[in-house]
């Protein structure tokens, strides 16, 4: 009993440099100073560097004239913009291709990674095929396939494969009618919205209804009719307001139309079925993490599989599956950067040219850094959210 | 423990001070052993390797001669294949000694990219090359308003070609790559309908298109392209001695300096090709340039004067078949002129 006090006590009374808290203290005070010193070493030595070879340094070449031309443009830009608009071309076109693949991903995993739990011996074996073959090649050698793939099969803008609504399918792209909205056809928007707000509320009032009484009510064709119904009425009222820009051939490439090019499509494509056979095994992990007794107990009050799936197994494999999915989502976002090898103009792609143009190399890797960590900080940050929703709620 | 952390620093600042102030490229090469060259990842003529590994082309043989002035032996060089975008970076860290990689020579790349250009090894200008088979009837650059245009990023030659579809009021779809085999896969596969970048290059790809035939270059030149090898800016001896292999060159062929006379013309009766031979008695011109006096006989034993080399890499010796044109010497109504070695 006594020598045990004497083994607490001690720390306290030793001396001062055998005490736990002041050592603690003084090897944390220790890293950090390393820590700003190895950075102010690196920062200085980069100035000095860069000022004994004459080079210029500094942001502000950010405002100056670009030059060059971007073949994918989502927002106004000409070679008079500045370098500055070009990253910002780049930094949508790197988020369009991100969302877009997420969206794809998410969904394309999904449906397989519930496939390959299924009863049926086909579909469990299609899924597992199309998981092991994705899974293990490098997204680059996808991406690549992709492009290869497009510009082999595809025919020359001549010889464009004609599919329906004007359509066309050529090396250069997938061509489509632009729409071109006339007098009148706010109207047809203003209708879609209250045909999503009557949707929601009938939802609502449907669930309180079953919640009360039992009874059931179809929403999801009352909810169709609205939001597509509804629409359609307002164009008609409105005199047929839209009308269509066709793609035409030209001397050179098909003209007018909307035009997603191939370098977008491959990459697309790539990313979304790379990512979605990883997200397929976090999802059949996360299904097969829920007990079997819930989907037995949930099988005894007389719920049908669909049901089952739908509102006992998945809700709760959600739990298991969103953390892991926010890896994959951000790993999406960061395999984009491979655009480079496809010549799709996303923000590694145009940061780099715009450091070749300017040669300002520092300055543009640092830019490049700092925007793909904002993007992956505020993807973690909104799935972060959907987590914290999702969690349980202890009752 | 802030002041040691400070004392650490400061030693390892003035230890990196030191060396930087020591060191010039001349004795690193020296010292190391051979002389590191930039040169592009592949092009006909100028630096591309051959089926045994060996880089060909001008820019490969400009290194080989600095390494003879150097050394006196013309293969000690080491050849980094470098992209569009890596070039600069590579020679202002230090990583290669010369970039010698068909890069135009212009005043932002002088000034604030501290690289310092020697000179001006092929006076190029950009072109454009179509597939006359898919369009027939087009012959003139003019006619391409609308027309998807292949080009390497982060060249001069992405600005100029934004430059002339602009001057011209045409439409173009840029499909820009940023490796040179990827625009030449491209073009070759059909994804655009133009491939553009310097004459030269254009003669050097049409080779390795799997039709060579079916292309042509149309006639129009939209930019002045002179390409030349650079160095790193704040180095004046190095600078003087790759500037002065390029001059060796050019005086060589102008006297008539061959690889296959060049042992005979050392006891030559003519003044002035003893003094560039560095027969001369009591000469310093090589050892002030920081090199042995017989520099220029080492230099055309290796890679022959200027002439042998255009012929030999891009000229009638070649699969290229490109005329000297403007890059004939001054005495023949071309551009390339060498001030006086003495």
């Amino acid at each position: 009993m006594a020598s045990q006090e004497v083994i607490r006590e001690e720390p306290s009374r030793g001396s001062f440099i055998n005490d736990p808290k002041v050592r603690g203290i003084f090897f944390q005070a220790v890293v950090v100073i390393l820590l700003v010193a190895g950075v102010w070493w690196i920062v200085h030595n980069v100035i000095e560097n860069l000022q004994r070879l004459h080079i210029a340094s500094g942001f502000g070449f950010l405002k100056n004239r670009a030059g060059f031309d971007i073949p994918v443009r989502p927002i106004a830009y000409t070679s008079d913009s500045t370098y500055g608009d070009a990253i910002i071309v780049g930094l949508i076109n790197t988020l369009i291709v991100a969302g877009a693949g997420i969206i794809t991903a998410t969904i394309i995993g999904f449906v397989v990674g519930i496939g390959r739990l299924s009863r049926n011996w086909l579909i469990r074996k299609i899924c597992t095929v199309y998981v092991e073959v994705f899974r293990n090649i490098p997204p680059l050698l996808v991406i690549f396939f992709w492009y290869s793939g497009v510009l082999a099969v595809l025919p020359a803008p001549r010889d464009s494969f004609n599919l329906p609504f004007g359509s066309f399918l050529n090396q250069r792209g997938f061509y489509f009618p632009r729409a071109i909205w006339g007098e009148g056809s706010w109207l047809i928007f203003v209708a879609l919205l209250v045909g999503i707000a009557m949707a929601w509320f009938v939802a609502r009032t449907a669930r309180q209804r079953q919640m009360a009484t039992g009874q059931q009510f179809p929403v999801l064709w009352t909810s169709l009719a609205l939001i597509v119904g509804l629409p359609l009425l307002a164009y008609a009222l409105s005199g047929f307001p839209l009308s269509f820009d066709f793609p035409k051939q030209s001397t050179f490439n098909l003209t007018g139309g909307f035009q997603i090019g191939p370098e977008f499509l491959s990459l697309y494509l790539a990313l979304s079925f790379y990512t979605a056979s990883f997200i397929a095994e976090i999802v059949r992990a996360g299904i097969l993490g829920v007990s079997k007794g819930q989907t037995e107990a949930a099988g005894a009050l007389g719920l049908r599989p669909g049901s089952i799936l739908r509102l006992v197994v998945v809700p709760q494999a959600m739990r298991i599956v969103i953390p892991p999915l926010t890896s994959q989502y951000l790993n999406l976002t960061k395999n984009s950067s491979l655009a480079i090898a496809i010549g799709y103009p996303d923000l590694t792609a145009i940061a780099g040219t715009v450091l070749n143009q300017t040669g300002q190399a520092v300055e543009g890797v640092l830019i490049m850094m700092v925007v793909y960590l904002i993007i992956s900080l505020v993807t973690s940050a909104v799935m972060n959210v959907v987590n914290a929703r999702m969690a349980l709620v202890e009752r | 423990m802030k002041h040691i952390a400070i004392g650490i620093l400061g030693a390892a600042a003035l230890g990196w001070m030191a060396s930087a102030a020591s060191a010039t490229t001349l004795g690193d090469v020296k010292a190391k052993g051979f002389i590191q060259c930039g040169v592009s990842t592949g092009l006909a003529g100028f630096s591309a390797p051959d089926d045994k590994g060996d880089w060909k082309g001008i820019d490969a043989d400009f290194c080989r001669a600095v390494a003879a002035a150097v050394f006196g032996d013309g293969t000690k060089v080491k050849f980094t294949p470098l992209s569009a975008k890596e070039r600069f970076t590579a020679l202002q860290s230090g990583e290669i000694d010369i970039l010698s990689r068909n890069t135009t020579w212009t005043i932002n790349r002088d000034t604030a990219l501290g690289l310092n250009f020697i000179g001006v090894t092929y006076y190029d200008g950009q072109g454009f090359m179509i597939n006359a088979k898919k369009l027939p009837g087009v012959n003139s650059a003019l006619q391409l308003s609308g027309a998807a245009v292949c080009v390497q990023s982060g060249t001069t030659t992405e600005l100029n070609l934004a430059d002339y579809f602009k001057a011209n009021k045409m439409e173009y779809n840029p499909v820009v790559f940023e490796k040179l085999e990827e625009v030449n896969a491209a073009y070759d596969a059909g994804r655009c309908d133009v491939y553009t970048t310097d004459q030269s290059g254009l003669y050097g790809i049409r080779l390795t298109l799997s039709a060579p035939a079916d292309h042509v270059v149309l006639p129009e030149i939209i930019s002045k392209e002179p390409l030349g090898p650079a160095v790193r800016q704040g180095d004046d001896q190095w600078y003087h001695i790759v500037k002065w292999t390029y001059f060796a060159l050019l005086q060589a062929e102008e006297l008539g300096i061959t690889q296959a006379n060049v042992e005979e013309l050392k006891t030559s009766d003519n003044p002035e090709i003893k003094r560039v031979l560095g027969q001369e008695a009591e000469t310093k011109i090589g050892t002030d340039l920081g090199v042995s006096n017989d520099w220029v006989v080492n230099i055309v034993k290796a890679v022959g004067n200027y002439g042998e080399m255009f012929e030999r890499n891009v000229g009638t010796g070649s699969p290229l078949k490109i005329a000297r044109g403007i890059n004939a010497l001054w005495t023949k109504g071309g551009l390339q002129y060498a001030p006086p070695i003495r």
